[in-house]
This record gives structure tokens, C-alpha cells and sequence, in this order.
């Protein structure tokens, strides 16, 4: 209950920073999250100050893990929609099963802005070790339904179902985003993501409803390819994706898979979108709690992340100038150090370096 | 294919009579019983792929029905870097243990029609304890056979915990019994990323059915693609040998440049399973030194051999002697 009562009071302090938007300045939720989240949230702020962005956090804990230091939920979302952006970290899902809630917290802070999808922009980054050079594609995830649903029940002792839901708007709605993403970003391919040859109803009404999307983008070439067979190509042949759209589980996996390609879970961003409110956080989530503390956490992703964040706020000087000194960083091998308060000090140093605005 | 494997077959001389039946995506129900019959009477199958036709709603899908129909609940693929394959990691040999006949492959999937909505599937997922139980209890049984140190179980048991949880917990509960194998649970996510990213770390792994295939596809990626893996499907009765990752290549049909490894391989694992070890030796051998040492490539390996020339490298790399003097 004492959480709450502070929560209240911060809510009401920022309430006055928001007026000060005359000035400018606008107010960004920030959700440091758990593991070294904290840590490259710092580094953040940092790297903001040292470009003077005007931008102001409001920062809050929303955590599984540790509940008791947590704000409650209504009070992230609440604040979330008021500045319609966000600025988080990667919030853990405990694989027990506790407090017979089937619903993680991710899924329902998902659910309460309505993110349906999820962006994911793999780009290799000039000097970060990896496997393929030169990658650049897209990934889009539908994040509402599909595996995701919490509904479990065991039917008969020691059976369990699961259900998969998807629906035609849901569908439709996430194939509509990736078609606009794609003109919107001058890309040339849409390539949906199914299982339609085993889940036949449900992928099935997924990959019918990308198909008639696709009917009104002629310009926008368009392809279907079973998830196993994507994951293949990805590790063989990954230059031939350009944007690609699927269901939550299949994105999950396959953001992952991506972010491996190009070097790991630390150098991917990603963007939540929903009709209302933009959540921007590294694109594979990890957490990494077992660096905690031993400033070895890579901060590329999250700071990628809020330069995406940046230029949503049509902030674009100041993105471009982050993302400059942070690719010069890594293309100078300072990122093979792998030590957040090095590469944080490196990057002010090479943004001080860059004429000032 | 299976003209390659029965010319194989007869030059090394291996005591294997094949009775070959049709089962493809045109297969009429009579003779599909007529399939799942003659897998029944022989125990022993060796089998191509068969297209499931995704764009056909109400399509018996042949490859499943004959997998529940024979109970075969684990399929086994060998991940086996090749020395003269160009790939990106080196010496790969990870064994990816799937549980073949439940998960999201049930087919239990229903519309509900909702004003609101105007469109909803649903599609159910189901794990059991019993066959849990017995994937893992197999995945323990096949490290301990072939000297294997470590299991990954492989979940997503952070959002599924109640069907997912309990594939991992009986894959816990069964570990307990084999104290000499490390076991370890990983999020499949993180395991698709530490796949391309390290994949030495891995060994044996267990997988409900939908991640195995999934993981099984990456696997097959690694080392070079979908020519180079085969897979079998074992029951507690029946085995069927086929290629890893069950693509059919109807593209390459009539073109003489379809990669003949996997199904070679699929042979040479059969015939090991019959005991006719050494026959299976010369066959993996050949393959390998064709591949290894006379570094020949099929044009999904990036080179311009075809089916044929590779065939003719096979036939003179077979080293018959073998199979005679153990005759």
C-alpha cells in the first residue's frame, strides 16, 4: 500500500513536469525493468544529458520478479497512456507458476495499451562480431493473442490444453501494419510467417487474412513460408527477408533467432506499437540478471531503442546524433570491452566530438 | 530417390528386399490403411516426404496420421557438421530428440463466429504427463546410450505454464533418475538465438513437437540445409526412417540436382537399426568421403553437381569389401 501512496505522489510530480512542456520538453514513462536494466537505464540518462535532450523520464519499477518493490500495474498504464510514450527495459516472466496467475505482467501491460505489434529491425552493426554481414530486415509480430492467451485448464489429470487463439480483426489489423510499415519505409517485400500446413484453421485464417491485405498493396511483392523453413533460411540464406509479418509465438522465436544473427540480444532494438501509445525496448528480450552489477551488460539495444524513441518524438537531430556516436562506438571495437560505463563514457565522448546543434 | 537407395542397396550387397508402397498427397484412404499396413507387418520403413498441401482446408494430412496411427512418438535428428561443407560453425553434433505425436500437432482446432470479432480460431495445444513422460524418459535413455553428457529441455514454459510447465517438470522428474547426465531447461527463444550464435554448447536436446520442429529446421540450417539431415521416427513397435527435416523439394522434381544425402543417410540409419552395421558404415562412409574429401556439392550446397554425378562419386567411394568379409 506504500508503494501505491509513492506512486501517487511521483504520478502528481509529474503531472507538474508535463506542464512545463511549454518549454519544449516533453515527459517519456520510463520502465527500467529487471537484471541490468537498471544499469543501461542510467547509461541512458547519461548519454541524454550529455546530447541535452529534452526529454524528461518519468521513471517507474513494474517487475515480476520482485512484486513487493513494484508499481502497480494501473499506474504504469495509466501514466503510459497520458505521455503516450515509453522507454522500457526488459521485464522478466518467472517460469513457476506462483500465484495460479496464467498471465504474465508483459502480457497485460500489453494488453492494457492494446500493443498489437511489435517491430523489430535487424540491422548488422558495422564491427559487431557476427556471422552475416550486411543484414537488414524487419520483423513484425502480432503481440495480443495467438499462444499468448493464458487459457489453460487441465482436462483430465495429467492432460493439459492450451489455446492458441486467433482472429480474423487481429490478423488483419497486424497484416495492415506491416503492408503500411513497408511502403511507409520503402521496402519491397511482405513475407507472412505461418504453421497453416498443421494449424490449418488457425494459421490457416492468419495467412488468408495477410493474402487479401496484399490484394490492395500490388506494389508490395508478397510470399508466405512455413516457420521451419524460415528459421532455415534465416541461418542459411538471410538476405533474402525484407519485411516479415507472424503470429506472436513464431515472432517470439524468430526475433530471437534474428538477434543471434547479428550478434545477440544486446545490440537489437525494438518498437511496441499500439493505436494510442509507442513502447520502445531492446528487440530480444533478455534481462540478463546474471550480469547485474559486473557493468558488463551491453548497452547498443536500449540505446538504439531510445533513439528509435527520439525520432517517434520527431526528435531527429538528436536521434541521428546518438545513433551516429553509438554505431561509431561499436565500429571502433570499444564494444568488444563490454562494459556499460566505458561504452557510455566512449559515446559522450564521440557526441562531444560531433558539432553541437 | 529410392531408385538411388535400391541401386545402393543391391551393390553393397545388403540383405534389405524393399516392398514399396505409394503414399502421397493423392493417396486415396484404401491405400493409406494398405501403407499403414505394411509398415505394421515389416517394423522397418524407409520414407520420402509428403507434402501436407497447406492451402486445402479438411486435408488428411498423410505424414501425421501415419505417425499418431503408429504411435511414433519420437523423431530423432542427428545435426552433423560436414568438413566439406562451407558453413559458418564448424563440427557441429547436437541430437534433437522431438515428441512427435501430441503439442499443437493434435488438429483440434474449431471457428467461433462472434459479432464483435467476426472470425475466431481456436486452436488447442495439448501436452500430457504420459507422453511428457516418455519423450524425456527416451531422450534420457538415448544419452546414456551414445555416451552424451548434457539434455537441454527446451519450453516456453514462462507464458504456457500450465502445458508447458508440465513438459518440463516430467523431463525434471525423470532427470532425477539419471544423475551422471547434466540436464538444464531452456526458453526456446534463447535457444533459437543461442543456436546461431553458439551452438557448441549444446548436446542432446528435448522438445515438445512444435519446437522441435522448428529447432530441427535451424539445426538442419547450420550445418548447410535440408539435404544434408536425416531423422527417424521410432515407436515402441515401428520405426520409419526419413530425411530430417521432411521437406519434399517438389521444386528440384525432374531436375537431376536434388541432394540424394539426407535419404542416404535415412538408408544407412535403417540398416544400422537392423543390425547390418557394417553395410550402414559403408554407406555413411561413402557419403562422407564424397562430400568431405572429393568435396562434390549439389547446387543447394552452392556447387553444380547433379543427382547423377553424385550418385557415380558414391558408387565408386562404396568400399564392398567391408560388407563381404563380415558376410
Amino acid at each position: 500500500m506504500q508503494e501505491s501512496a509513492d506512486t501517487r505522489i511521483h504520478y502528481c510530480f509529474c503531472q507538474m513536469s508535463s506542464d512545463t512542456q511549454v518549454q519544449g520538453r516533453q515527459t517519456v514513462t520510463a520502465l527500467p525493468g529487471d537484471g541490468v536494466g537498471p544499469e543501461l537505464f542510467a547509461s541512458i540518462k547519461e548519454v541524454f544529458t550529455a546530447s541535452r535532450v529534452p526529454v524528461d523520464f518519468e521513471e517507474m519499477i513494474l517487475s515480476e520478479m520482485e512484486p513487493e518493490k513494484s508499481a502497480s500495474l494501473e499506474s504504469v498504464i495509466e501514466s503510459c497512456q497520458k505521455n503516450t510514450v515509453c522507454l522500457k527495459g526488459i521485464i522478466s516472466s518467472p517460469v513457476n507458476f506462483q500465484y495460479g496467475l496464467l498471465q504474465t505482467l508483459n502480457m497485460k501491460f500489453r494488453r492494457g495499451l492494446d500493443l498489437f505489434a511489435n517491430v523489430v529491425s535487424v540491422k548488422s552493426l558495422p564491427g559487431c562480431q557476427a556471422r552475416h554481414r550486411d543484414l537488414d530486415f524487419v520483423i513484425i509480430r502480432e503481440m495480443t493473442e495467438g499462444e499468448y492467451s493464458a487459457l489453460e485448464h487441465e482436462s483430465v489429470p495429467g492432460v493439459i490444453e492450451c489455446l492458441k487463439i486467433v482472429t480474423r480483426e487481429k490478423s488483419t489489423r497486424i497484416a495492415r501494419f506491416a503492408f503500411d510499415y513497408a511502403i511507409r519505409h520503402g521496402r519491397k517485400k511482405v513475407t507472412a510467417v505461418h504453421k497453416a500446413n498443421i494449424m490449418k484453421l488457425a494459421d490457416g485464417l492468419f495467412l488468408e487474412c495477410c493474402t487479401d491485405v496484399a490484394a490492395l498493396y500490388p506494389t508490395i511483392e508478397f510470399e508466405s513460408m512455413i516457420v521451419d523453413n524460415t528459421c532455415m533460411q534465416l541461418v542459411s540464406n538471410p538476405h533474402q527477408f525484407d519485411v516479415m509479418v507472424m503470429g506472436n509465438l513464431y515472432g517470439n522465436i524468430i526475433d530471437n533467432l534474428a538477434a543471434g544473427l547479428v550478434g545477440g540480444a544486446g545490440v537489437v532494438p525494438g518498437e511496441n506499437y499500439g493505436s494510442e501509445v509507442a513502447v520502445f525496448e531492446p528487440g530480444a528480450r533478455h534481462a540478463y540478471a546474471e550480469q547485474i552489477g559486473k557493468d558488463t551488460a551491453n548497452p547498443t539495444a536500449m540505446l538504439l531503442s531510445a533513439c528509435n524513441l527520439l525520432s517517434h518524438l520527431h526528435l531527429h537531430e538528436h536521434a541521428d546524433r546518438i545513433s551516429k556516436a553509438v554505431k561509431k562506438t561499436i565500429a571502433d571495437g570499444t564494444a568488444s570491452v563490454t562494459c556499460v560505463n566505458t561504452i557510455t563514457k566512449v559515446i559522450q565522448l564521440n557526441l562531444a566530438s560531433q558539432s553541437p546543434q | 530417390m529410392l531408385g538411388h537407395v535400391k541401386n545402393v542397396f543391391s551393390f553393397i550387397n545388403a540383405p534389405v528386399d524393399f516392398e514399396e508402397v505409394k503414399l502421397s498427397h493423392s493417396t486415396t484412404d484404401a491405400e493409406f490403411d494398405n501403407a499403414i499396413a505394411a509398415v505394421k507387418r515389416n517394423h522397418v520403413a524407409l520414407k520420402g516426404n509428403v507434402d501436407t498441401m497447406f492451402d486445402e482446408p479438411g486435408f488428411k494430412m498423410r505424414n501425421l496420421a501415419l505417425r499418431t496411427e503408429l504411435d511414433l512418438f519420437a523423431n530423432v535428428v542427428w545435426v552433423k557438421s560436414f568438413a566439406g561443407v562451407q558453413t559458418r560453425h564448424r563440427d557441429l553434433d547436437i541430437v534433437v530428440i522431438r515428441e512427435n505425436t501430441e503439442g499443437e500437432y493434435r488438429q483440434l482446432e474449431h471457428e467461433v463466429y462472434l459479432q464483435t470479432v467476426g472470425g475466431l480460431v481456436e486452436s488447442l495445444k495439448i501436452i500430457t504427463e504420459k507422453n511428457s513422460t516418455r519423450i524425456a524418459r527416451y531422450a534420457f535413455d538415448f544419452a546414456k546410450r551414445n555416451g552424451r553428457k548434457k539434455i537441454t529441455a527446451v519450453h516456453k514454459a514462462n507464458i504456457m505454464k500450465l502445458s508447458d510447465g508440465l513438459f518440463l517438470e516430467c523431463c525434471h522428474k525423470v532427470s532425477e533418475e539419471y544423475p551422471d547426465i547434466e540436464f538444464e531447461g531452456m526458453i526456446v527463444d534463447n535457444c533459437s538465438m543461442q543456436l546461431v550464435s553458439r551452438p557448441h554448447q549444446f548436446d542432446v536436446m528435448v522438445l515438445p513437437n512444435l519446437y522441435g520442429n522448428i529447432i530441427t529446421s535451424i539445426g538442419a540450417g547450420l550445418i548447410g540445409g535440408a539435404g544434408l539431415v536425416s531423422g527417424v521416427n521410432l515407436g515402441e513397435k515401428y520405426a520409419v526412417f526419413e530425411t530430417g527435416t521432411r521437406t519434399t523439394g517438389h521444386e528440384l522434381v525432374g531436375k537431376n540436382v536434388a541432394n540424394p544425402t539426407a535419404l542416404l543417410l535415412a538408408s544407412s540409419d535403417m540398416l544400422r537399426y537392423l543390425g547390418l552395421v557394417p553395410h550402414a558404415d559403408v554407406i555413411k562412409n561413402a557419403v562422407r568421403r564424397v562430400i568431405d574429401d572429393e568435396k562434390l556439392s549439389t547446387p543447394d550446397l552452392g556447387g553444380n553437381a547433379s543427382t547423377t554425378d553424385f550418385m557415380e562419386k558414391l558408387m565408386s567411394n562404396l568400399d564392398v569389401r567391408q560388407t563381404f568379409s563380415t558376410a
